[in-house]
């Protein structure tokens, strides 16, 4: 599909990661300071050049789980330790959020502008941090490059592209349940009233010309829907009126982050089967992983700071509940990977292990592709 | 289900269509226009039904009931990759002397056996001069009499002539009208006439373009866009239906393309039309949730193409990928939506 997705969803997904990470802090009320030192570290990594370069190079798209090491690495860029149930409840909470923006999306294009409802967020957590501000702004400057010239085919193809990467995802969130947004089964409501997308009539008129061109009769029906004109088209400008909410911080301190767990029972059966089948294609994962990840700089242990943990649940207990009744097929754990012992890993991977801070050594390191497999596997168990 | 409109103004209040009993699939619908291919088998009083999931695509065939009885999975071939290539199509072909399958994908063209059972031609794809930012693909079958025609990503129409039997197809020619990609080909039987319209190509920009197909197809006319994607399109006695990206169906004459109609028929963009060919229904859907139904007609005095609303389905919550009739009367209609493990099934009360 697109190869123009990955910066899309990874920007995106980030952004949905440091709104519930702010909120996260404010809930274990970590001192501003601190929250604050947190996001920058994390926004600075995520923006950084080299790893941008990389992101930007047109590619496919990752499974799920490669992505997760990603932000596994990310939000690990910062004196915040999470554990295995956490940073899973972290990366479901992303993943729903950003799908169900995909999926509300008026037309294909308007990913855009949730892409920078996202990045004007992000601006507003880092704005006493001018550096790392002009690394956002550089950011929006080659989203507007790359993407301010595709056509609505193009954009048609990136949607399709994100929503095949998200389907069969159906957790269900509470914020999403209590708003109505999404339905018991996991599935999201679809409304079938207000503005139309920028560009569209509203449904409901019969227009026949005759030979000549001439209107010559006009008829109406009943669509079914209850809509109205778009106000507006949303700014595609650095600075400017968005209009689409859709990107935006939906946090707050009285609307906690929750999840509920549910099983994909419907797919169950297919999902299982290919979680089982070993994956040949795991190697080239590795290898992007590697490329990715090599651009992602991250400090050396010269900050005395001691790290702290963040919980993604209100209380301990119920952290660890959620890792011991997480279903199976939702598992980030267990990768099959079958290249495991192919000694040639470029010096690239051997580089970027060396620059790993996980805090406890990895079980086994037979090769440095096993440390990458290791820290897929064990990275949020730190 | 809610009906959103009823019969015309003779019938008020009498529900057209009711929601039959759904086909489970092994796998959701992938987020793809068109994506549903039926294929009414009427001598054995079976459906197959054809639906693709991303990597796989689903074949299964189902009694009147809706009892999927024979289930198969379809793969894309050609993996070498980071991930296992995407399927972008899946469509049976009625020729004259056989159906076969055809399964469009990232990599290539794979023709089967009605039944899937057995590959019997596959076309790789170039990337030829394709720059690294741009997706390689297939996408739009159609057959029009004993050609096979398929779109792909550069806007080139391939056209593969099929035997009657056996697995010698031939590429017979590459027809250019389009510079973007090809979203879905239309075809109707020519009818005898001279300079008869009888194929038309649709693409990502909006662009349609009218063929007469033949040992060498003919460009009859174009019928610019307008900045919106065309993702379906159909033919019935020389007028083009098309569906585009802001919700609009259109109707043109083939020959000239004179636009006749145009339809504010949705508030999302279209993923799906279909002809019903014996009565001249139109069915219409979208990623609104809405399937429409539609009565084509020519008015008496001045023969131009005329329309009319005759009924409008509200699929809750679902983002509807693929819609078709299920029979040529139109009597009937299945639906698929994305992420969503079932063909839902309507039929006329």
């Amino acid at each position: 599909m697109s190869v123009r997705t990955l910066p899309l969803l990874f920007l995106n997904l980030g952004g949905e990661m440091l709104y519930i990470l702010d909120q996260r802090l404010r809930a274990q009320n970590v001192p501003g300071d601190k929250a604050r030192k947190v996001l920058n570290d994390i926004i600075s990594t995520m923006f950084n050049r080299k790893f941008m370069e990389e992101l930007f190079k047109p590619q496919e798209l990752y499974s799920k789980k490669a992505l997760r090491t990603v932000y596994d690495r990310l939000a690990h860029a910062s004196i915040i330790r999470l554990n295995q149930a956490s940073m899973d409840k972290l990366y479901d909470l992303m993943t729903v959020a950003f799908k169900y923006q995909v999926l509300m999306c008026p037309r294909p294009k308007d990913v855009l502008l949730v892409t920078f409802n996202h990045l004007d967020a992000i601006k507003g957590f880092i704005r006493d941090s001018p550096t790392i501000l002009r690394q956002v702004d550089e950011t929006f400057r080659q989203l507007t490059e790359v993407y301010g010239g595709l056509s609505a085919g193009e954009f048609q193809l990136i949607r399709q592209t994100l929503l095949i990467f998200f389907q069969d995802l159906h957790i269900r969130v509470s914020i999403f349940l209590k708003d109505r947004v999404q339905n018991s089964n996991g599935r999201f409501v679809l409304p079938v009233s207000g503005p139309v997308p920028w560009g569209t009539e509203v449904p409901g008129l019969i227009r026949m010309f005759n030979n000549k061109g001439e209107e010559v009769k006009t008829v109406e029906f009943k669509h079914g829907g209850n809509y109205v004109p778009a106000p507006k088209e949303g700014s595609f400008e650095l600075y400017g009126d968005r209009v689409l909410k859709l990107g935006t911080n939906m946090y707050s301190v009285n609307r906690p982050v929750e999840t509920h767990m549910s099983g994909a029972s419907e797919n169950l059966a297919s999902r299982t089967q290919e979680s089982i089948a070993p994956n040949p294609l795991a190697k080239e994962e590795l290898n992007f992983l590697a490329r990715l990840l090599g651009g992602m700089e991250i400090k050396k242990p010269s900050d005395p700071e001691p790290g702290f943990r963040l919980n993604l649940f209100t209380t301990d207990e119920e952290e660890e509940q959620a890792a011991l009744t997480r279903p199976e097929e939702l598992s980030y754990e267990v990768i099959n990977i079958q290249a495991t012992q192919d000694q040639q890993r470029n010096e690239e991977l051997a580089r970027i292990m060396g620059e790993f801070e996980i805090s406890d050594p990895p079980r086994r390191s037979a090769s440095k592709g096993d440390d990458l497999l290791a820290m897929m596997d064990e990275l949020s168990l730190c | 289900m809610v009906a959103a409109d009823s019969a015309g103004p003779e019938d008020p209040g009498v529900r057209m269509f009711r929601r039959e009993s759904s086909i489970p699939l092994r796998c959701s619908a992938a987020a793809l226009c068109n994506n549903l291919s039926v294929l009414p088998l009427p001598v054995r009083n079976l459906t197959h039904f054809g639906v693709v999931h991303g990597p796989s695509a689903q074949l299964l065939s189902a009694a009147p009931e809706g009892v999927p009885l024979a289930q198969r999975q379809l793969h894309a071939k050609g993996g070498a990759g980071v991930s296992p290539p995407l399927i972008t199509q899946v469509h049976w072909c009625v020729l004259p002397f056989r159906v076969l399958l055809v399964l469009t994908s990232h990599r290539g063209i794979q023709m089967y056996e009605s039944d899937g059972s057995v590959m019997v031609y596959w076309h790789a794809l170039g990337s030829g001069d394709a720059s690294p930012v741009q997706a390689v693909f297939a996408r739009g079958i159609a057959a029009s009499g004993h050609f096979i025609c398929v779109g792909t990503w550069s806007g080139r129409v391939l056209v593969f002539d099929i035997p009657a039997k056996g697995p010698n197809v031939v590429l017979s020619e590459e027809l250019a009208g389009h510079q973007t990609p090809v979203t879905d080909i239309a075809t109707e039987l020519a009818q005898g006439q001279d300079c008869m319209a009888d194929v038309v190509t649709a693409d990502d920009s909006g662009l349609l373009c009218v063929w007469r197909s033949g040992p060498e197809f003919k460009l009859l006319t174009q019928i610019p866009g307008f900045g919106v994607p065309c993702p379906s399109v159909q033919l019935w006695q020389g007028t083009v239906a098309a569906g585009y990206g802001n919700g609009q169906v259109r109707l043109y004459e083939a020959s000239t393309g004179i636009l006749h109609v145009q339809i504010n028929a949705h508030a999302r963009a279209l993923c799906a039309l279909d002809l019903a060919p014996e009565v001249g229904k139109l069915l219409s859907a979208a990623e609104d949730t809405f399937v429409h139904i539609w009565k084509l007609s020519r008015s008496p005095e001045s023969g131009s193409i005329e329309v009319e609303h005759c009924h409008g389905e509200c699929v809750p919550d679902t983002q509807v990928c693929g819609a078709r009739f299920c029979d040529p009367s139109g009597s009937s209609f299945a639906v698929t939506g994305y992420d969503l493990a079932e063909i839902l099934r309507f039929s006329s009360v």
